[in-house]
C-alpha cells in the first residue's frame, strides 16, 4: 500500500478501535451500576474502600487546599487592592474555591492519588489471576471488587472537594486576615452575604459528584481492561491519570456552561 | 462408567489460531486424571473450558451431566460452587490473610456463623499442614506454602471436582512431593475427582490413575500410569523420558536456517 493510503487506513483503524473501546467501557460502567447490590447490602465492603480511596487521600487534599487558599489570598489581595476593595477578599477566595478550584483541583489530585492506586490494584489482581480465581469460586468480581470501589469513589469525591474548599478558605483567611491584615469582620460577613447556597455551593457539589463518577469509572475500567503484564498495568495506570485529568477539565467546561447564568 | 467430566469432540481457537482440534476426554469420579503435554499445547485451555470461562467452538463439555456451555450465568455459578481450582501461582487474594483467603467462599456463599467458619478454616489448613500459618499474609509465604494454601482454599466448600493448573511448576523437590501426596490423599479422603494439568511427568505419574497426552490440539495417547511408562509410542517415550528432540521438535517452525542467514545455496 502506498504511504498516504496507509495513513488513512491507520487513522480508520485507530478510530474504530477507540469507538469499540468506548463501547466496552460503557458496558462495563452499566454492568457496575447493575451489580451494585452487594456494595450496599454489605456496606462494610464499600466502607473499606472509602478508607483506601478517601481517608488516605486526606493529607494531600488538605495540604494542597491550604496552599491553594493561601495563594488565592495573596493574589486576590494584590488585585483587589488596586480597586480599593480588599474587603471582598473573603468572597473572592470562597467563590473561586467552592465553584471551581475545590471540585476541579481535588478531582485532579484524587485521580492521581486514588485513581492510579485503583487501576494498579485491579490490574495486578487481574495479572495474578485473582479475578479469575474469584470467578471460578462463583463470586462475581464486578459485584465484589469493582462496585464497592466505584461507590467509595463517588461518595468520597464530594467530601474531599468540600474539605479542600474549607481548607482553602482557611488558607485565604490566614494570609488575608492574619498576615496582611484585611478586616476580619468584612472578610467573613461579605463571604456569608455573597456566597449563594444553590448557585455556588450546590453547583460545586454537583461538579464534584460528576468528577467522582468519571474518575472512579475510568480508573476501574483501565484496571479491569489492562493487559495482564507488568507493562500493561503500568500503561493502564498512566492512562488513568491522563484520561481522567482531561475528562475532568472537559466536563468542568461543559458543567460550567450549563450552570452559567448569562449576562445580567 | 461413571464420568464426572466428559469432553466430546471439542474444538477451540483464539481467532484464527486453532488450539484444540477435536478432543475427547473423560474423568471418572474419584480418580486423579492428568492432562500432560508440552507448554502451550492447550492444556490450560481445557481447564478453562471445563470451568466455563470460555466456550468451545464446537463439541460439548459436560460436568455432572450438565452441558457447561449451555448454562446461563446463574447456572454456571451454581455449578462452580461445586468446583475448586488451583491456579498456577496460587492466585491467593493478596489483600487478605491466609485465614481470610480460605474463609472467603464460606463467607460469600454460606450463612455459617463465624465460629464454625473458624473451625472449618483451621481444619482445611490442618489438612495441608499450615494451621500455624493462618495469620500470615500471602506475601509472607514461600512458593510451596502458597500453593498449599491455594489447595486448601480450592477444597474449602467440599467440591466434587478440583482442577489443578500446573501444581508442580516452580517448586523445590520437597514441596513437589508434598503437593503430589496432598492431591492424591485429598482426592481419596474427600471423594473428589481431580484433573491435573501438568508437564511434570515423573511427579504426576506417581499419583495419577489415568493420563491423557495432548499434543498440537489432539489427544496423542491415553492410558494408566503403567501403560504410559511402558508405552512404545515415540511421542510418549520422548515425553516420559524427557528427550530434547523427537516427534516434538526442538525448533519452533521457521524458514530454512541457511535462508534465514542469507547464505547462498
Amino acid at each position: 500500500m502506498i504511504a498516504p493510503l496507509r495513513l488513512v487506513a491507520n487513522l480508520g483503524r485507530h478510530t474504530l478501535e477507540a469507538v469499540a473501546r468506548i463501547g466496552v467501557a460503557t458496558r462495563f460502567f452499566l454492568a457496575t451500576l447493575l451489580r451494585s447490590g452487594t456494595a450496599f447490602r454489605r456496606f462494610g465492603l464499600t466502607i473499606r474502600e472509602i478508607y483506601f480511596a478517601g481517608v488516605l487521600s486526606l493529607i494531600i487534599i488538605l495540604v494542597s487546599g491550604l496552599f491553594v487558599g493561601m495563594v488565592l489570598g495573596l493574589q486576590g489581595f494584590e488585585t483587589l487592592q488596586t480597586y480599593g476593595s480588599e474587603s471582598a477578599l473573603g468572597v473572592l477566595v470562597a467563590l473561586s474555591l467552592v465553584r471551581e478550584l475545590g471540585p476541579v483541583v481535588a478531582a485532579l489530585l484524587f485521580a492521581s492519588r486514588a485513581g492510579s492506586a485503583i487501576t494498579a490494584e485491579i490490574g495486578l489482581m487481574k495479572a495474578t489471576e485473582q479475578l479469575a480465581a474469584m470467578e471460578m469460586m462463583a463470586v462475581d468480581p464486578v459485584a465484589r471488587v469493582v462496585a464497592p470501589r466505584f461507590w467509595a469513589g463517588v461518595l468520597s469525591m464530594p467530601l474531599l472537594a468540600a474539605l479542600f474548599s474549607a481548607m482553602g478558605i482557611f488558607g485565604g483567611y490566614l494570609v488575608g486576615v492574619v498576615l496582611i491584615g484585611v478586616d476580619e469582620g468584612s472578610f467573613w460577613s461579605q463571604m456569608q452575604a455573597q456566597v449563594d447556597f444553590e448557585e455556588d455551593i450546590l453547583n460545586g457539589v454537583i461538579k464534584s459528584v460528576v468528577f467522582g463518577v468519571a474518575v472512579t469509572a475510568i480508573a476501574l475500567f483501565e484496571g479491569y481492561d489492562a493487559p495482564p503484564t507488568a507493562e500493561g498495568v503500568s500503561r493502564a495506570t498512566t492512562r488513568t491519570v491522563v484520561t481522567s485529568s482531561l475528562v475532568i477539565l472537559a466536563l468542568d467546561f461543559v458543567l460550567t456552561a450549563f450552570m452559567f447564568r448569562g449576562v445580567g | 462408567m461413571d464420568n464426572l467430566v466428559e469432553i466430546k469432540n471439542v474444538t477451540f481457537g483464539y481467532g484464527e489460531r486453532p488450539i484444540l482440534k477435536g478432543i475427547n476426554l473423560a474423568a471418572r469420579r474419584g480418580q486423579v486424571v492428568a492432562i500432560m503435554g508440552s507448554s502451550g499445547c492447550g492444556k490450560t485451555t481445557l481447564l478453562r473450558l471445563i470451568g466455563g470461562q470460555i466456550k468451545p467452538d464446537s463439541g460439548s463439555v459436560q460436568v455432572a451431566g450438565q452441558n457447561v456451555s449451555e448454562l446461563d450465568t446463574d447456572g454456571l455459578y451454581e455449578l462452580r460452587r461445586k468446583m475448586g481450582m488451583l491456579f498456577q501461582f496460587g492466585a491467593l487474594f493478596t489483600d487478605m490473610s491466609v485465614f481470610d483467603n480460605i474463609a472467603f467462599q464460606m463467607r460469600e456463599h454460606t450463612q455459617l456463623p463465624e465460629e464454625i467458619i473458624r473451625d472449618l478454616v483451621l481444619m482445611k489448613l490442618h489438612a495441608v499442614g499450615l494451621r500455624g500459618a493462618a495469620d500470615l499474609m500471602p506475601s509472607e509465604l514461600s512458593g510451596g506454602m502458597a500453593r498449599r494454601v491455594a489447595l486448601a482454599r480450592s477444597i474449602a466448600l467440599e467440591p466434587m471436582l478440583v482442577m489443578y493448573d500446573e501444581p508442580f511448576a516452580g517448586l523445590d523437590p520437597i514441596s513437589l512431593g508434598v503437593i503430589g501426596n496432598l492431591i492424591r490423599r485429598l482426592t481419596d479422603t474427600l471423594g473428589l475427582t481431580s484433573i491435573v494439568v501438568t508437564h511434570d511427568v515423573q511427579e504426576s505419574l506417581k499419583i495419577v490413575d489415568y493420563v491423557y497426552f495432548v499434543s498440537e490440539g489432539v489427544i496423542e495417547a491415553e492410558g494408566t500410569a503403567e501403560e504410559m511408562r511402558a508405552s512404545g509410542l515415540p511421542f510418549v517415550h520422548q515425553f516420559v523420558h524427557g528427550e530434547p528432540d523427537g516427534p516434538v521438535p526442538f525448533h519452533y517452525p521457521a524458514r530454512a536456517y541457511a535462508e534465514d542467514l542469507r547464505l547462498a545455496l
